[in-house]
């Protein structure tokens, strides 16, 4: 037996390689220096790794291959994107992360516990946060450019077990933030498996684990298509529990209340990029030519999922479960874009996804500057009067939400045209239908917000807005730029988009 | 030539010198926010003299590429129907300014704000009647929903937050629906030759007669939303009652006419089958708007939702003369549109004027204000007039247009229609009766009558309603040619000949 060393093409790979690099620093970090140096030598390293990525993404956008790791990873157009959004998602995230206001002094800590207050006393930090944060980014880097299951498994399970250790780390209402962490990993698991479960059936069907080995089945036909349904069917499961569709997104608003805010902006962006970019690639490359199989189950998902997520936020009264239902009416509107399965329907995925995670950090980051002497305030009801204490923060909290229900002259509206547009393209009426309507309520929660902040007058009860650190102010200011130069002048983007997504096979 | 680009953003250009001044000196805002819709409002008048009258074409076109993967431009242009209206837009703009002088001193936010949304608002007023890109039209009728709620939230009395809310939401409403036919269309259009959002490429599209009363419906809920048409119309009284009167104004006179443009412009132009289809439904929906708002009106207590009904009534006679697909209809709902800003304006401005100095807006709190405030009663007496269509007054002109426009080709409607004329007596007189006239009601003694700010900001809005009620001709030249030109593209011709003023 001939052994064949794997060919590797380190160029292409290198945006994962210095991210697990950096986080293995980071691990040697906590490991070896000094408590007191940790923190300021995470960040830099972290956000070192992020960009040094973001640079070499940069540089191999025009690359295109299917065999930089032996077959399991593509480098083409969306790949490059996608990877770029989930890069500059994550780095104004981590201005987020730096401020340890949000996170325990001692994880493993019990809470309540002498120890705890030992660790509060003596000034500690969870620095392992940050190459956390950066084990994740390479997951989420590796999920949209898989091209075989087995690496889009593992892509899968290293993305989601840092998020899972990252959701517990709050340092306020710790129970509620390990509740929602141990509810986010068991329902996690349950969905890896069922995800195995689909990997399994298809490379029953196909013989094959590959990407373009299950697209050869398909299109040749032939194999037993029971396999096939069943494979597809739980593989989405798998892959909608990702991204928060219903009925599979239980787990978000909890999760999303539960977690340290700025891990929830993390959370809440970056993974959904990366989890629609792998949703995008496989049903359109594996299974597009299976699309009469499919497309109608996602349709009705997609349906239920928008109406679900702006009806049920309409009663919410926190807001960061609030954002989570409308994190939920988004996955919908998503979801027309892969339903769409046409060039328009990827280019529209693209930006939408990309807009939507910057205005998705900005909101929170808004969120964690709204405090008392208990830390952050997420009811809503304690929200009253906003605009009155400090006009700026709420009238960025207001560009963002009227981001998210689509106000035309902000990034939301051109996103959300050109995905009912891509799908209406398609033939999916009903889903244009369905989003518009959707969108009409949803615009009522969202409005609802702004009346709070600004037409009703401030009750005196300690709530108060922080002044933002240079940090947070970064993502604050970045968020919103971006926010209105896309809904302004989204030409350069959307040509750039444009130039660039073609799903290689 | 960039005159209609550069028209749209000297208020911007306004706002940000209003912005510029210092918090302290609220005077100058006012003075730069004043000076600035004058200039507008100046170079207005000048774009209209330099306009070719009988010209059918769009003038003064502009087109830049905005969002080329989309196919949108940022394109504008005006015919007369358009003219009429920035016209109207722009010269209400400074005397709203000076009629409300003090209006921003009881809102939520410094008298800064107000006046940077007022101009805010203005660019987007101009920018909504000239565009001719249906996506950059779209954009502008939702984005100046964000300033008139924030302007009815922030600076109004009584349930402002909650009326700006039904604002909001119902104009939310109809624009959704609106974005849906507008996908619709875009993506028809690419089948059809490539993406396009250009008007007049998008009104030759094929489309099956089914789709194309899908589109339509899409369209007129969103404009009969605003404009507002029984029984759209319930968000109207709450917000024109909550607003201040400037805020109404722009509102009643401006905003809610991008409804009825948008009928003409848009419903018209892209789906004239399915306007025909749906002509007999809307054209009973107006008539019971001019009824049921003539009979609301009557039955109110307070001044601000009486003006609110009046007007239902009134677009009701605006669509109904749209919908009669006659050029004399046409024309007098063209006018009325004018003709209805300025009276609108007229009402709200004095009724506000009465209000603020009386601190009640009930009906029955005012009595015997002939006496003590002379030229005050006689300018609320000349704009309920100016409502009733007393002839020699420009309403007179439109409305008369309007129902001998309809006679013509629904005789039924047009008669029944013309009870609204009887019952606009009443709610005009009613009040004009209970607020002017009789024994001075206990506290009304020392009521100040107008100032010269007040005055001067009245004085030409009366002038206009009379000069155009006895000389209308100069706007029907503009507007009778823009007039005949859609309904000759409709593939009307006018019944029987029954002149009106030509």
């Amino acid at each position: 037996m001939v052994f064949s060393a794997p060919v590797l093409n380190y160029t292409l790979l290198s945006p994962m390689l210095i991210l697990l690099g950096g986080a293995l620093i980071g691990v040697l970090v906590e490991a070896f220096m000094s408590k007191a140096l940790r923190p300021i030598t995470q960040l830099s390293v972290t956000l070192g790794s992020l960009v040094l990525a973001l640079v070499q993404v940069w540089r191999i956008r025009n690359e295109q291959s299917m065999t930089a790791a032996m077959g399991s990873v593509v480098i083409d157009g969306p790949a490059v994107l996608l990877q770029a959004s989930i890069l500059i998602i994550s780095i104004i995230s981590v201005f987020l992360i730096a401020d340890t206001e949000h996170f325990t002094a001692l994880a493993a800590s019990l809470p309540g516990s002498e120890e705890e207050r030992h660790a509060m006393q003596t000034g500690s930090q969870v620095t392992e946060v940050y190459p956390l944060t950066l084990f994740a980014v390479a997951g989420m880097l590796l999920f949209p450019v898989s091209s075989d299951l087995i690496t889009l498994f593992v892509a899968l399970e290293m993305l989601s077990l840092p998020l899972y250790l990252m959701a517990g780390l709050s340092r306020r209402r710790r129970l509620a933030s390990q509740e929602s962490a141990l509810k986010y990993f068991l329902l996690g698991a349950f969905s890896s498996a069922f995800f195995l479960f689909g990997a399994a059936f298809l490379y029953g069907y196909s013989a094959s684990v590959t990407f373009a080995g299950i697209r050869e089945s398909v299109v040749g036909g032939g194999g037993n298509d029971v396999f096939l349904l069943i494979g597809i069917a739980f593989l989405s499961v798998g892959l909608l529990f990702k991204v928060g569709a219903v009925p599979f997104h239980a787990w978000s608003p909890d999760v999303y209340q539960g977690s340290p805010t700025p891990v929830t902006a993390f959370m809440a962006a970056a993974t959904k990029v990366a989890a629609f970019g792998a949703m995008l690639r496989i049903y359109y490359t594996s299974f597009a030519n299976a699309q009469w199989s499919w497309t109608p189950m996602l349709t009705v998902i997609a349906i239920v999922t928008m109406l679900f997520g702006s009806l049920v936020a309409i009663a919410q009264r926190d807001v960061k479960r609030m954002l989570a239902y409308s994190s939920i009416a988004h996955a919908g509107f998503l979801l027309s874009g892969v339903i769409a399965l046409n060039k328009a329907g990827l280019e529209a995925s693209i930006f939408y996804l990309f807009a939507y995670g910057i205005a998705t950090v900005g909101g929170f980051a808004i969120v964690t500057l709204v405090r008392d002497s208990a830390g952050e305030v997420t009811d809503l009801n304690r929200w009253k009067g906003l605009g009155k204490r400090s006009p700026w923060v709420a009238a960025a909290f207001a560009g963002f939400l009227l981001s998210f229900a689509g106000i035309p002259l902000t990034s939301g509206f051109i996103g959300k045209f050109s995905i009912f547009s891509a799908a209406y393209e398609s033939g999916a009426k009903s889903i244009v239908i369905a989003g518009v309507l959707s969108s009409a309520i949803a615009a009522f929660f969202y409005i609802r917000v702004i009346v709070l902040m600004f037409f009703t007058d401030p009750v005196e009860d300690g709530t108060s807005v922080e002044i933002p650190s240079a940090l947070t102010s970064i993502t604050v200011i970045f968020s919103m730029v971006v926010t209105i130069a896309l809904g302004v002048f989204p030409a350069p983007v959307l040509n750039f988009i444009s130039d660039l997504a073609t799903f290689i096979r | 030539m960039n005159s209609l680009t550069l028209l749209m953003f000297l208020p911007i250009i306004g706002s940000v010198a209003v912005a510029a001044t210092p918090k302290a000196k609220e005077t100058l805002t006012k003075q730069v926010a004043l000076a600035t819709t004058l200039i507008v409002a100046a170079a207005t008048i000048a774009i209209a003299v330099g306009f070719e009258r009988d010209n059918v074409d769009l003038q003064f076109v502009e087109k830049y590429s905005w969002i080329p993967s989309f196919g949108i431009n940022f394109a504008v242009g005006i015919d007369g129907l358009a003219l009429v209206l920035i016209l109207m837009s722009t010269i209400l703009a400074p005397i709203v300014v000076l009629a409300g002088w003090n209006e921003a001193h009881g809102g939520r936010w410094s008298v800064k704000v107000f006046y940077i949304l007022i101009l805010v608002l203005e660019t987007m007023m101009i920018g909504v009647f000239a565009a001719t890109d249906v996506f950059l039209f779209y954009v502008i009728f939702e984005a100046m929903l964000i300033p008139v709620y924030f302007l009815i939230g922030g600076y109004g009395s009584g349930e402002r937050s909650a009326a700006a809310v039904k604002f909001l939401i119902y104009s939310l409403f109809g624009g959704l629906l609106m974005l849906a036919s507008i996908i619709a269309l875009y993506v028809m259009s690419g089948a059809q030759g490539g993406h396009t959002f250009d008007l007049a490429a998008l009104s030759h599209l094929e489309m099956s007669s089914t789709t194309q009363n899908f589109l339509f419906l899409g369209f007129f809920i969103a404009f009969a939303i605003k404009a507002p048409l029984w029984p759209l119309h319930t968000w109207l009284p709450d917000a024109a009652q909550s607003a201040t009167p400037g805020t109404s104004v722009l509102l009643l006179g401006v905003l809610d006419k991008v409804g009825t443009f948008g009928m003409i412009r848009y419903c018209l132009t892209l789906f004239p089958d399915a306007s025909k289809t749906f002509t007999p439904m809307i054209l009973v929906l107006a008539v019971i708007s001019i009824v049921y708002g003539a009979f609301l009106a009557i039955g109110q207590r307070d001044l601000k939702r009486l003006i609110a009904f009046t007007s239902i009534s009134h677009f009701g006679f605006i669509t109904m003369g749209i919908f009669a697909m006659t050029s004399q209809g046409h024309s007098g709902a063209t006018l009325y549109m004018f003709n209805h800003g300025f009276s609108t304006a007229a009402l709200f401005l004095v009724g506000g004027w009465m209000i603020s100095r009386r601190g009640s807006s009930t009906i029955a709190d005012f009595g015997g204000l002939q006496r003590v405030t002379p030229v005050m009663a006689w300018s609320f007496f000349l704009a309920g007039m100016s409502s009733l269509a007393l002839p020699g007054m420009s309403s007179f002109v439109s409305e008369f247009l309007v129902l001998v426009g309809t006679f013509t080709r629904y005789p039924v409607h047009s008669v029944i229609a013309t009870f609204g004329i009887v019952l606009a007596a009443l709610y005009i007189l009613i009040p004009v009766q209970k607020a002017l006239h009789g024994p001075t009601t206990p506290g009304n003694e020392n009521l100040s009558d107008l100032n010269l700010r007040e005055k001067i900001a009245i004085a030409p809005v009366i002038a206009i309603i009379i000069a155009l009620g006895f000389y209308p001709s100069p706007l029907l030249k503009v507007i009778n040619p823009a007039s005949a030109h859609v309904i000759a593209q409709m593939g009307f011709t006018d019944p029987a000949p029954t002149n009106g003023d030509k």
